[in-house]
């Protein structure tokens, strides 16, 4: 549990770490649009080698990749199934019962398996992996930075989710501590309905809870007493800088979703 | 004006229950720690040590009495918020959980999160960081995840975030007490090195006596008041007075007690296992001899 792979950087060199963050965010969001540009086989062929191409650019082993879907893989197969035996088409493939399977749901299952899988790859490829969650806090901060004209507190924010990144691995251990201390002392997790096992909860969250505003108390002191006191004024140790490659790396992706749309019109094989 | 840091001078605090009863933790306690100073302050549970901690933290307000950093009056009215950043800049402040220290998620990254606050320039911060984490001697971790390090580690990390912010004085407050013993030796010579090479006023709040020998002065705390105060040979000499405030003498010491009680007649100051041992050799070559 200590190696979630949520907000997990993975140390490495490569083109991806070197990318300035918030183009990073922006290259994320641009390959989002990309997987939903895809339509027929070949737009979508193109997006799986563009992930791909992406984890051999980013020089992370697949192992740290699968590690990214798996907590995902449920949602897949309900995906598949879902779009296996509920797209009607116009010949079956076959019938089986209530069941009848066309040629488009398979189509379909594979396009949104493609789709997710590109989607997953590509933002933990762009964000997750290759940024530490600094700067990408730092860039989103940045990117968001306008808003503090309209009394948006950005810099709080951002602040947030930089504290939250940094508790998830330690609230996790206390939860395998709680969970274990509790295990101890007779409680049972694993047995009984829904209703029951969801009350069997409470000792765990109960002291986590409580734990966390202890914590919370004392990061807040600890914070005030290395002179933080919000974002005015600060300088930071990592200022982020747009260089060429960014732009080019920007440009690759708009490129590369222009193509997918010319690919959309070649006329081979089943639409979405 | 003493060439004094901290001052504190009769301090009183209590706090109301919740039936409005004063309850009173700490009696009229003054002290004084000089400039590049290393005190102690060794108390056992109860004996209003986290109080004092909270108190010269300032997040209690004393109920009378005075706290003076540097010469100026803490505790005497509220202060205000650029008063305190100014104090925060020269008293540091180490807790016992480095857990709830740590705000970032990279090493150096939370090193810089002080001279980030203080506006310094990007050049600079770097020079800081870099600098604090060979103090601690943590230099190769500058890209670890703090979360995989040991809590002494951890706690290492802590100690060259306040560094990085150039700080006169450092309070540690029970800063060993999660750590493990190894952990807590490599804490421990950290902060020798702070006050011998670099000069940092240290004051060390603790339980531990091994930890309290180290430094040049104790002050005992039993009950909310000071029981004692001086060198570690003197505090240590008076074994009597720290059991009573429930606290233990140091092993080495307990050893060479047990040995004069027994009737061998070693000589000298056995608070420290280096010198617990020269004692015990001294004896046996003059007996040889």
């Amino acid at each position: 549990m200590k190696n979630i792979s949520f907000g997990q950087y993975y140390p490495a060199e490569s083109l991806i770490h070197r990318l300035d963050a918030r183009a990073k965010v922006i290259l994320a969001l641009l390959y989002i649009v990309c997987s939903f540009l895809c339509k027929n086989i070949i737009s979508f062929a193109a997006l799986a080698l563009s992930a791909v191409v992406l984890v051999l650019l980013s020089n992370i082993p697949l192992k740290a990749v699968f590690r990214a879907i798996r907590p995902i893989l449920f949602v897949m197969l309900f995906t598949v199934v879902l779009n296996v035996f509920w797209t009607k088409g116009e010949s079956p493939l076959f019938s089986w019962g209530i069941l009848t399977v066309y040629p488009e749901g398979l189509y379909n299952a594979l396009f949104m398996l493609v789709r997710i899988l590109s989607l997953i790859i590509g933002t933990s490829i762009f964000m997750t992996y290759t940024t530490t969650p600094i700067e990408l806090a730092d860039a989103i901060e940045q990117l968001l930075a306008p808003l503090k004209k309209i009394k948006i507190p950005v810099h709080e924010f951002s602040m947030m989710m930089t504290v939250a990144l940094r508790f998830i691995p330690t609230l996790i251990e206390e939860t395998e501590k709680i969970t274990a201390a509790q295990k101890a002392r007779g409680a049972d997790f694993s047995s009984g309905g829904l209703i029951k096992r969801a009350k069997a909860l409470i000792p765990i969250l109960v002291p986590l809870v409580i734990s966390a505003f202890r914590r919370a108390d004392e990061l807040a002191t600890a914070m005030e007493c290395r002179c933080y006191r919000g974002g005015d004024g600060r300088t930071k140790l990592h200022v982020l800088h747009y260089d060429a490659k960014d732009f080019l790396m920007m440009a690759v992706v708009v490129v590369f979703g222009v193509l997918l749309i010319g690919l959309n019109m070649l006329a081979i094989g089943y639409t979405m | 004006m003493s060439d004094a840091f901290i001052q504190v001078e009769n301090l009183n605090y209590s706090y109301a229950e919740e039936d409005g009863r004063e309850i009173p933790v700490l009696h009229d306690i003054s002290f004084e720690i000089g400039r590049g100073e290393y005190v102690a302050i060794l108390g056992h549970n109860g004996s209003g040590k986290s109080t004092l901690a909270k108190l010269l933290n300032l997040i209690l307000t004393p109920t009378s009495g005075r706290i003076l950093f540097d010469g100026k009056d803490v505790a005497e009215k509220e202060l205000t918020e650029d008063e305190l950043y100014q104090l925060r800049r020269k008293v540091g402040m180490v807790f016992q959980n480095p857990d709830n220290q740590l705000v970032a998620t990279i090493v150096e990254e939370d090193v810089a999160f002080g001279p980030e606050n203080l506006g310094l320039p990007q050049q600079e911060i770097r020079r800081r960081v870099d600098e604090s984490l060979a103090i601690v001697g943590m230099t190769e971790y500058a890209h670890h995840e703090p979360h995989r390090l040991s809590g002494g580690q951890k706690q290492r990390i802590a100690i060259a975030g306040i560094i990085a912010m150039l700080p006169e004085c450092m309070i540690f407050d029970e800063s060993t007490a999660m750590l493990d013993p190894s952990g807590r030796k490599d804490v421990l010579r950290t902060i020798e090195t702070l006050n011998r090479e670099k000069g940092i006023t240290v004051l060390t709040i603790t339980h531990y006596m091994n930890e309290a020998a180290k430094a040049d002065r104790i002050i005992v705390l039993d009950d909310g008041r000071i029981l004692m105060e001086g060198t570690p040979a003197e505090v240590f000499a008076r074994p009597e007075i720290l059991r009573k405030a429930g606290l233990d003498v140091p092993q080495c010491s307990a050893l060479v007690e047990g040995l004069r009680e027994a009737g061998f007649a070693i000589s000298g100051d056995c608070y420290s296992p280096e010198l617990c041992a020269e004692a015990i050799c001294r004896y046996i070559q003059e007996k040889r001899a």
